[in-house]
């Protein structure tokens, strides 16, 4: 086996005449932690749901950890937290572990030592013999969680991991994360929240209308891209398309500019440019594009709606 | 096996939602209420007590008329018992997405089906021993009365209940519990509407009353197999001795019976593949 853990090619499901997913191309690799992100409604569970078997595509082709979208026997190596987390609630937080170990076909003895330490690395110890209906939103986050990780699977999914989760949850599952990759685990994680993923990911895809919108090595991404404010007066025409050739589109309300440039290196350039042009400049300054500014250049305001 | 799994997990849920012991304290109610009711019959009438040959057929009959009575409303309960234990089993877990945990494991969908089936059979089953045992265990002890054939006539109260959940877990893979409910509760009612017509064709002695029962049972046999059931208890003897409410005029062929276990079959292979391929 190599070292991809998910490879789709044009993975496309359409419910009636609505399109979920148009065509996911991607790639991710073992003990990668990769983020899909987008907005609401974009896509991804249905997308997660495809890898795992839950939904059928429509068309197009996918591998997870080599084996065939559906494979009954590659799930042993799969870990997945819903989108929803509804269990059945009338089981206690061991028990509902004992029955995911079972269904996992664990050996007993490998199971009871799995399902102890889980219920103390997601802090449920005190709570094991506790029906889940009893559980607060967060709880449940976490005894979903831990159901993931029982088979010490080599593929995660997590759909919206910390949503009902308090900031010290939050700092749990991104400890979560990072030790599933030190294993050498995958983890694909699905979120909108982007301070969560800012933190975590190695590399990142924008999803919009069920399309991958770009791909991007989120350590890369920080140290190099750079978004550009600027004030000035008298910009002419052929100064700003001068501009847009070299950064791109230029966002301008009355005297601000805004753009990204690849890297500071272009900086000097821009501004000498801009002033042998004739431009009046009051302000120029630059600072690290943060995903937030990523995701909305990419995305865009529009919610995907 | 990933089967048995979920037909333990079945049977807990049935005993953590206290369904099990409901079933058993509201059964253990009916048999004492059923065995009161069949001691003052017995006490109350003094054909009963009389000595004479005429008398010991008449006590015959009345005692297979109550006979037929409990197991009438054991049948009927029975029935009840199977669509509203199972009528949420699949058609819940699909809509709440708790089935999305399960099915994303080392388990075939048709496992999860098929352990359902299982564990609800089990029940069942239990259930059937409990009620239909104690009736006629009561009005053995009470009535001194043994019917002929009574295993055949377990038998096929069993192949009912067994029918109805199939066609409940078909009803559960495809729609939603309240659709299920209406589709396998409806077509019984087609069944056992179909069943009196065929009864009353029978004895007007109108043939096409009687194919129209008979379509009623081949869109939903169901009530053929209870009309079955209750033949076989019934005896030649007493068939011929005089009718009650619960003397079956047109019988049901074993050519029916054999339709329904296929019908059973077909329902339970249906829900298999139905949620088989299905989006979860």
């Amino acid at each position: 086996m190599d070292g991809v853990a998910i490879q789709t090619r044009n993975l496309r499901k359409t419910f009636g005449s609505k399109v979920a997913v148009a065509g996911l191309t991607l790639e991710v690799a073992r003990g990668e932690v990769f983020g899909f992100l987008g907005p609401n409604g974009a896509g991804k569970s249905t997308s997660v749901k495809m890898l795992l078997g839950l939904v059928k595509p429509t068309a197009g082709a996918a591998r997870v950890l080599g084996s065939r979208l559906g494979d009954v026997a590659v799930r042993r190596k799969l870990g997945f937290l819903p989108e929803h987390f509804r269990f059945h609630d009338w089981l206690t937080a061991a028990e509902f572990l004992d029955l995911h170990g079972r269904l996992y076909q664990m050996a007993p003895a490998r199971l009871r030592e799995r399902a102890g330490a889980l219920l103390e690395l997601v802090g449920l110890a005190a709570h094991g013999q506790k029906r889940l209906r009893d559980f607060s939103k967060g709880m449940l986050q976490r005894i979903g969680l831990a159901q993931a990780l029982l088979n010490d699977p080599e593929l995660v999914f997590l759909d919206e991991p910390t949503s009902g989760l308090d900031p010290l949850g939050r700092r749990l599952v991104r400890e979560i994360i990072r030790d599933q990759r030190a294993r050498g685990a995958a983890v694909f994680l699905n979120s909108h929240l982007l301070s969560e993923v800012e933190l975590t990911c190695d590399r990142v895809a924008f999803i919009k209308h069920g399309e991958v919108l770009a791909v991007r090595e989120l350590r890369k991404m920080t140290s190099d891209e750079l978004a550009v404010t600027l004030r000035a007066r008298n910009v002419s025409a052929e100064a700003l398309a001068g501009l847009e050739r070299r950064c791109g589109p230029v966002e301008r309300e009355g005297e601000q500019f805004a753009f990204s440039v690849a890297n500071e290196d272009a900086l000097p350039g821009i501004l000498r440019d801009l002033v042998a042009g004739g431009a009046d400049v009051f302000s120029f300054s630059s600072q690290q594009l943060s995903l937030e500014d990523l995701f909305i250049q990419i995305v865009g305001t529009d919610g995907g709606l | 096996m990933g089967v048995w799994v979920i037909t333990g997990l079945t049977f807990r849920e049935a005993a953590r939602r206290k369904i099990l012991l409901a079933a058993l304290l509201l059964g253990l109610a009916f048999l004492g209420l059923y065995g009161l009711g069949l001691h003052l019959s017995i006490a109350e009438s003094p054909l009963g007590r009389a000595p004479g040959r005429e008398n010991v057929l008449l006590r015959r009959q009345i005692m297979n008329v109550l006979l037929s009575l409990g197991l009438y409303a054991v049948n009927w309960l029975t029935v009840m018992m199977t669509v509203l234990t199972s009528v949420d089993t699949l058609a819940g877990e699909i809509s709440s997405g708790t089935i999305q945990a399960v099915v994303t494991k080392p388990i075939r969908r048709w496992e999860v089906v098929l352990g359902k089936f299982i564990g609800f059979a089990g029940m069942l089953t239990l259930y059937l021993l409990l009620m239909a045992g104690g009736v006629v265990l009561e009005v053995r002890v009470l009535g001194g009365y043994a019917p002929p054939n009574l295993l055949r006539c377990l038998a096929l109260m069993w192949l009912e209940a067994l029918l109805l959940l199939s066609v409940t877990l078909a009803g559960g893979a495809w729609m939603s519990t309240l659709a299920t409910g209406v589709l396998a509760v409806g077509l019984h009612g087609l069944a056992f509407l179909g069943g009196w017509i065929e009864e009353f064709g029978s004895m007007a002695q109108s043939r096409t009353a009687v194919n129209i029962g008979i379509i009623a049972s081949l869109v939903m046999p169901s009530e053929a197999l209870w009309r079955r059931a209750a033949f076989e208890i019934q005896g030649p003897a007493i068939g011929a001795f005089g009718r009650s409410p619960f003397s079956i005029a047109s019988v049901p062929s074993p050519a029916m019976v054999l339709y329904a276990t296929a019908y059973l079959a077909l329902a339970l292979a249906l829900a298999i593949r139905r949620f088989g391929r299905r989006d979860l």
